[in-house]
């Protein structure tokens, strides 16, 4: 099927260096997912996997062979567009056909393929619609069945989900697992929604300007992040950071989630007065104004009776802690 | 839906000041077409007045058809129009597309020098252009006229249309090469019909002008053969005496052509409006 390896990419816009050495291996089968807040680059890299940009210096290999100066539609990939991207003058059934078409595959096949995409993502009262005619769920089932045809070695994710409404946007994350399993398709996928990520990927590559911060499965990130930033930036709400020498414990910085907190009325280590308190009814997240710790988030499950201004203690789960050198990388404990 | 936007005295303001501008525009037309069927006497006897039994007169329009090669000069300026405006949306089109989709050195630069020539007349190059054309052997062709008429619309449809190119999905042109589709391709079946409405409008600004021109048809291409309407229309203005009936009979026959030039576009222009693009 597919396997894709990446060796020391860079990618330059002028002077300015945007991906700045990656080395990846993404092996059959697997589903990966690129993370990064906006402009770290992981956009640039799917694209540089695509073919659509250049890469500076570096070797794009997919399936063992060396496709660095292989034009998009001979690489064996497929690719899904934020702004789904089909084309406004076909049909439904066209917009699928025309890769293929382009390629020279025979007519009955081309039938047999998007037969098999229209019935997995139940296109067929679809087939000879314009795209303005559908909504935008039914657009990135199309933009996703016309990446089905193409039956390729590697299914390119572009944010594919963030211009769907909430509930879609959980309702296609489903079906793309659904598809992801049946399949058993080399995926990659950019987000910047941690929420996708975690729930979609076997391995998230976490992504900051141009250098891969670590590589691991969610859980792994989540509870072995290897520096700060991706401590921070794996998890809802956010890792709370506190200097270490203000609370007397070791290292540069000790990092500690909101959800490893508990609250007590009467006692425990943190004494704060909560500012500020979300009731989302599986969780309260509490914001407390700590003495020594400075402003914390507090994540407790279930619901709970705590206004602003109330003065509550919280406790870390001690083996829960993280804890971060001066550079900012984690000291294994 | 506020009352103020609905207010009747602003409204009927709003509409007074469409409708006289609408008179004043189409005043000149009206009187044009008005007294091309009159006789000369009530020509200038009451030039405002509608054509009525003892005045209306067709001897202008018979005077056109049999004198003069009226056919042969409509012909003649369908098919420069038509060519220019060909080739003006062609090539404005093309570089409007390399000017917004393609990463070059220079480019910010190519697209201000192909700009430029808004800003210059095209007419300040007369000799130079009637020198070329004398060189080239092409004085007295509707090539030549072709290729003035193309140079003097590009740079306003380059100008124009880069704008509009860059409201072009890169999402969409991205999906087409992934798909296989050549950059020509790209270019005419996804980028071409998404610009429809600017081209229509560029069309339109381009087509006036070379329709109406008599510049360069007098200086490059007089000849009998090569003529254009307005070009033919002037036999009829003599230094002493000049044919009203005439001219103004030409000048009728020669709005009808540009008015389904006009239509065409303009159709084109709203279906172009109204089809859904990307989102």
């Amino acid at each position: 099927m597919g396997s894709l390896e990446l060796r020391n990419i860079r990618k330059s816009f002028g002077a300015q260096e945007v991906l700045k050495g990656i080395d990846l291996q993404v092996k059959d089968g697997e589903f990966v997912i690129f993370v990064g807040p906006s402009g770290c680059g992981k956009s640039t890299l799917l694209r540089s996997i695509a073919g659509l940009e250049d890469v500076t210096t570096g070797t794009v290999l997919i399936n063992g062979h060396d496709v660095t100066v292989t034009p998009p539609a001979k690489r064996g990939i497929a690719m899904v567009f934020q702004t789904y991207a089909l084309y406004p003058h076909l049909s439904v059934r066209e917009n699928m056909a025309l890769g293929l078409r382009q390629a020279g595959t025979p007519a009955a096949e081309i039938d047999v393929r998007v037969a098999k995409a229209t019935d997995m993502l139940s296109l067929e009262p679809y087939l000879k619609r314009r795209p303005a005619e559908l909504s935008g769920g039914q657009r990135q089932r199309v933009a996703i069945g016309r990446a089905l045809v193409r039956e390729p070695a590697l299914f390119l994710f572009d944010e594919p989900l963030s211009n769907l409404d909430a509930a879609l946007r959980v309702q296609t994350r489903v079906e793309i697992a659904r598809l992801h399993r049946q399949l058993a398709a080399t995926m990659i996928y950019v987000t910047h929604d941690q929420v996708e990520a975690m729930t979609l990927a076997d391995r998230i590559v976490v992504l900051n300007s141009g250098v891969i911060e670590q590589i691991g499965s969610p859980m792994e990130l989540y509870n072995r992040p290897a520096n700060l930033f991706v401590a921070g930036f794996i998890g809802s709400p956010q890792m709370n950071f506190i200097e270490a020498a203000r609370v007397g414990e070791a290292g540069a910085t000790i990092g500690i989630r909101p959800e490893h907190l508990s609250v007590s009325p009467t006692e425990g280590r943190f004494r704060g007065k909560v500012i500020h308190a979300e009731h989302l009814g599986a969780d309260t997240n509490l914001y407390l104004e700590t003495e020594t710790a400075g402003l914390i988030t507090v994540r407790l499950f279930g619901e709970h009776r705590y206004a602003p201004d109330d003065i509550v203690y919280a406790t870390p789960e001690v083996v829960k802690i993280h804890r971060f050198d001066e550079n900012g990388r984690t000291i294994a404990s | 839906m506020s009352k103020a936007r609905h207010s009747t005295l602003r409204t009927s303001l709003v509409h007074l000041a469409l409708i006289t501008y609408t008179l004043v525009a189409l005043f000149p037309v009206f009187l044009t077409i008005i007294n091309s069927f009159k006789s000369k006497q009530a020509i200038f006897g009451q030039p405002l007045r509608l054509p009525g039994p003892s005045t209306f007169s067709l001897i202008g329009y018979e005077t056109v058809l049999k004198q003069g090669d009226f056919v042969t000069y409509f012909q003649n300026s369908t098919i420069v129009t038509v060519v220019s405006i060909f080739l003006v949306l062609l090539f404005g089109a093309m570089a409007a597309f390399a000017l917004a989709e393609y990463r070059f050195r220079g480019n910010t630069l190519m697209g201000l020098y192909l700009a430029i020539g808004i800003m210059i007349p095209i007419r300040l190059g007369t000799v130079a252009l009637l020198q070329g054309m004398v060189a080239m052997g092409l004085v007295n062709t509707l090539t030549a006229l072709v290729l003035v008429y193309t140079a003097q619309g590009l740079p306003l449809a380059i100008f124009i249309l880069s704008e509009f190119m860059r409201t072009v999905s890169d999402d969409l042109k991205n999906a087409g090469r992934i798909d296989g589709l050549s950059e020509y391709a790209i270019f005419f079946r996804l980028a071409l019909p998404l610009v429809r409405p600017a081209m229509a409008t560029v069309a339109v600004f381009t087509m006036i002008p070379i329709w109406n021109d008599l510049w360069f048809p007098l200086i490059l291409a007089p000849s009998e053969s090569t003529k254009t309407v307005t070009l033919g229309a002037q036999l009829f203005i003599g230094q002493f005496v000049t044919n009203w009936n005439a001219v103004l009979a030409a000048l009728s026959l020669a709005i009808f052509p540009v008015l389904v030039l006009y239509v065409i576009f303009s159709r084109q222009l709203i279906r172009g409006i109204t089809s859904g693009a990307v989102k």
